[in-house]
């Protein structure tokens, strides 16, 4: 029985701590009770929204990019703006959207379809997104400085980074947000490592886990194992900007190749980490409305393993024409070719799925399927790039271009949008209407394909990325055109989608659980989900474990009252307090990230000896970080007590302090 | 299991109420580890990249280096992990008095290691003339070194937290887990070092 209680009732006979400092918050709305909740499900929200928000602005970055091209010698932008609106759209849409949507995914979806109450370290988890925000706004600070918003390329390449080529403030405030963002992604990653190893309901073994949160997994451990790589590049383009190291300067025996590397050993487990919720995803949804158990579930989990093993061995594709050598290349070029394999499993497991199903073409199977489709497109162009030769034709041109959107665009986004879809009545307990939900995607579809597509043949023929503009006798003239008005579909079915999202939220048709007949647990939880998940934490049975408990109804129920019953003798259900740490730790790392970033560095003859303004923010930041990362440690896990009767009616609530211990 | 949280005896070594009877405290401490492991891997690479290409002028790292001081802090370090391992055991059998002699003793190692790396870096800027800007083994030497002092820094930081915690009454054999995290992380760090000394030490004496 004690797996079935959290570990904090086992504690006996310790006294409740007293508050230190701040008080325990407990509101339960408004803006207060955000910025101190530790609920996975409203960390998810924050986590949406966030993304959402960065989509639109993305989203008219890409805009701006695609007017500017959309005739030749155009001077909408000037060549300087058009840097950064390109980096800025890939650095936006990658760490600021499509990571925070799964992010939400994770923290939403994740604990429900494992039968857990929580993450495991539910403060680390609010501190995650804190982190990510703060990041977030450094990032884009500099739309309100005159240095401006970064400006290198998503990827960056030292020496273009290095102070000489860019004296300003927006790289700096590019190294600095993409570091927080790292720190963000890896604490999040380690929560949900160990809420999976650890906190799965009984009878939930690892065989058994939705293919999502098998996918949540492996994400968590890509970015744990990958993200230190970035952390050390920009630790040492860092250096450099700040106190003139010497790893990226060429003359004193710094060599640039080294970023490329180390950015490369990241950038492309960061694929992965893109890509591998969206198919974790789109395995919930193709099972769910082929009305079948998915094809091949062990083979489509150990393919996202090596999906993710072999990640590491590919980063070196990046750099075919930086002249490694022969031996190098087709190493790279081999591994390369190597993960194509596990994926075109996947590929035809879902197939196998579909295939002889009962299919029923709601808008989030819609999306599902575009996505296996537009997906198959970005895989086969990415195959192309794997053979070194062809690659050193296309490097740097728009076919690459053309392959990423359509693995990210019509890969990870699709599946994204087609999550949004499917789990929006379980997060507020409204269906989104098929007409609007169609509409959008079929524009999202057309938009995309106009967009993307046209960018292949500019690409073959010797279209550079990255151009701010080009001549009218190139003969890229019409692939731009068609490019431009597709993109301004696209970003018409994102509006639509957007704009239905929002007016389902308030007036959609209201649904009853399990509106889908899904197959796996979190939809065996009324909407909106309580704030304590579980009234009884479930026994899972069986791999699709909903699907059984509808069909073993009677089992199901008894099995549910004798559990509750254990619990309460436990002491009901254990709700964490709020904290406020975890925010005012957030601001201590912005106001240090400020002082790093932003703040010039003293004029020595103002201030000759070592403070300075940009020491003493710096400081004060790390300092208000320290405190608050000491309170919090000191709070303790205290909570409160839940009891609830046969409808999960809440019928007492008694407040405990530091660990549980008067029953 | 199901008896010990009854009776006074606790395992250490298990925990009823995970799924894998891991402390989740402990999950996260080694997966945290693993991170660490690849930070630490692209520094140290970056270095020893670096260590294959010197520019004209490099001073040898060999004149640099005082081989017998820090191989007396490696001992010192390797000491305090002993000593470590000892608060761990300590706690876990709920014997507080003896886990703050060897908690205040690895805090004093701890100090010892910090001491020589402060002497060493400004024995090096001010006597062999070596800075983080003046040369790429400076660069790489200083940001290595450098960044595992600021790990030990952390330890020590932790381990006196810890130590000053212990005096509220709060930290009993229950919470040993957390004394035992703490330990992993500092056993880790001294491992680092035995990686650092050798590869970037011990390797310019072959």
């Amino acid at each position: 029985m004690e797996a079935i209680a959290k570990s904090d009732f086992l504690a006996k006979g310790q006294q409740p701590a007293k508050p230190l400092v701040l008080w325990r918050p407990t509101a339960k709305t408004g803006l207060l009770s955000w910025l101190t909740t530790v609920d996975h499900k409203r960390i998810g929200f924050l986590y949406g929204a966030s993304g959402l928000f960065f989509l639109v602005m993305g989203g008219i970055e890409a805009l701006l990019i695609r007017i500017q091209l959309a005739v030749p010698n155009n001077t909408f932008l000037t060549s300087a703006q058009y840097s950064e609106m390109f980096t800025m759209h890939g650095t936006t849409m990658i760490f600021l959207v499509v990571m925070p949507i799964g992010a939400a995914f994770f923290n939403f979806v994740m604990p429900l379809q494992i039968g857990a109450r929580d993450v495991a370290f539910p403060r680390l988890n609010a501190f995650s997104y804190w982190t990510f925000l703060v990041g977030a706004i450094i990032v884009n600070l500099g739309w309100f400085m005159k240095d401006g918003v970064p400006n290198a390329g998503w990827v960056g390449y030292a020496p273009l980074t290095t102070r000489a080529f860019s004296p300003t403030h927006a790289i700096d405030m590019w190294v600095m947000g993409l570091q927080l963002l790292g720190v963000a992604s890896i604490a999040a990653a380690l929560n949900f490592i160990v809420t999976i190893i650890n906190m799965r309901a009984p009878g939930m073994t690892m065989m058994r886990l939705p293919v999502f949160t098998w996918m949540t997994l492996f994400t968590s451990f890509l970015i744990i194992l990958s993200f230190p790589a970035i952390t050390i590049a920009l630790v040492e383009i860092m250096m450099d900007r700040l106190f003139g190291t010497n790893f990226f300067e060429v003359s004193n025996g710094g060599m640039p190749i080294l970023w490329q590397h180390l950015f490369w050993i990241f950038g492309h487990p960061e694929v992965y980490i893109l890509i591998l919720p969206a198919m974790g995803i789109i395995s919930e949804i193709l099972p769910t409305f082929s009305r079948k158990p998915l094809f091949g579930y062990p083979i489509v989990v150990f393919s996202g393993a090596s999906i993710g093993l072999l990640g590491f061995g590919v980063w070196s594709h990046h750099m075919f024409t930086s002249g490694l050598g022969t031996v190098a290349n087709a190493a790279f070029a081999l591994m390369t070719m190597a993960i194509a394999v596990p994926t075109g499993v996947k590929i035809f497991n879902w197939i196998g799925t579909l295939w002889g199903g009962h299919l029923s073409m709601r808008t989030p199977m819609m999306f599902a399927l575009g996505f296996l489709w537009m997906f198959m497109i970005g895989g086969f162009s990415g195959v192309m790039h794997a053979a070194a030769p062809a690659d050193m034709q296309q490097h740097g041109s728009y076919f690459v271009v053309a392959h990423f959107h359509y693995v990210l665009i019509g890969g990870s986004l699709f599946a994204l949008l087609a999550g949004i879809h499917y789990w929006f009545p379980l997060m507020f307990g409204r269906k989104v209407s098929e007409l609007w939900g169609k509409a959008s995607f079929w524009l999202v579809f057309i938009g995309f394909n106009a967009t993307f597509f046209p960018m292949h043949f500019l690409g073959l023929e010797g279209m550079p990325r990255r151009t701010y503009t080009y001549d009218g006798n190139m003969g890229w003239n019409l692939g731009n055109m068609i490019s431009s008005v597709g993109a301004f579909i696209l970003a018409g079915g994102i509006g639509v989608y957007l704009v239905t999202m929002v007016y389902t939220y308030y007036r959609g048709e209201r649904t009853g659980k399990d509106p889908w007949d899904a197959r796996t647990l979190e939809w065996s939880l009324p909407n909106p989900v309580p704030e304590y998940n579980f009234r009884v934490i479930p026994t899972i049975h069986a791999r699709d474990g909903w699907w059984y408990e509808k069909r073993h109804a009677d089992e199901v129920s008894r099995e549910e009252e004798e559990h509750a019953k254990a619990e309460e003798a436990h002491g009901g259900i254990h709700m964490p307090f709020q904290s406020i740490y975890p925010f005012l730790a957030g601001v201590g790392i912005m106001i240090g990230a400020i002082g790093t970033a932003i703040v010039d560095p003293a004029d020595h003859n103002l201030y000759p000896g070592f403070w300075g303004p940009k020491i003493a923010v710096t400081l004060a930041g790390g300092a208000i970080m320290f405190v608050s990362i000491v309170l919090w440690s000191l709070e303790g896990c205290e909570g409160t007590h839940i009891h609830l009767d046969k409808d999960g009616t809440v019928t007492g609530d008694d407040a405990h302090g530091g660990y549980p211990s008067n029953h | 299991m199901s008896s010990d949280a009854a009776t006074a005896t606790i395992d250490h070594h298990f925990d009823p109420t995970t799924s894998t009877g891991i402390p989740n405290k402990k999950v996260l401490m080694w997966a945290f580890l693993a991170s660490d492991c690849m930070f630490f891997g692209c520094l140290i690479s970056t270095h020893l990249i670096y260590r294959l290409h010197p520019p004209p002028g490099t001073p040898p790292a060999r004149q640099v280096f005082s081989i017998e001081l820090t191989s007396f802090s490696t001992f010192i370090l390797l000491m305090s992990s002993l000593m470590m391992a000892l608060a761990v055991n300590a706690i876990q059998k709920g014997n507080l008095k003896s886990m703050r002699w060897s908690l205040l003793t690895t805090i004093f190692f701890g100090c010892i290691f910090l001491g020589c790396q402060v002497y060493e870096f400004r024995n090096f800027v001010y006597e062999k003339h070596l800075t983080i800007t003046n040369s790429i083994l400076g660069t790489t030497f200083f940001t290595l070194t450098g960044t595992h002092g600021l790990h030990v820094l952390v330890g020590v930081i932790w381990l006196s937290g810890m130590l000053l915690y212990s005096f509220t009454g709060r930290l009993t054999e229950k919470e040993a887990i957390d004394v035992e995290s703490m330990g992993l992380y500092w056993h880790f760090v001294d491992i680092v070092w035995i990686v650092i000394f050798t590869a970037v030490y011990l390797l310019e004496y072959i």
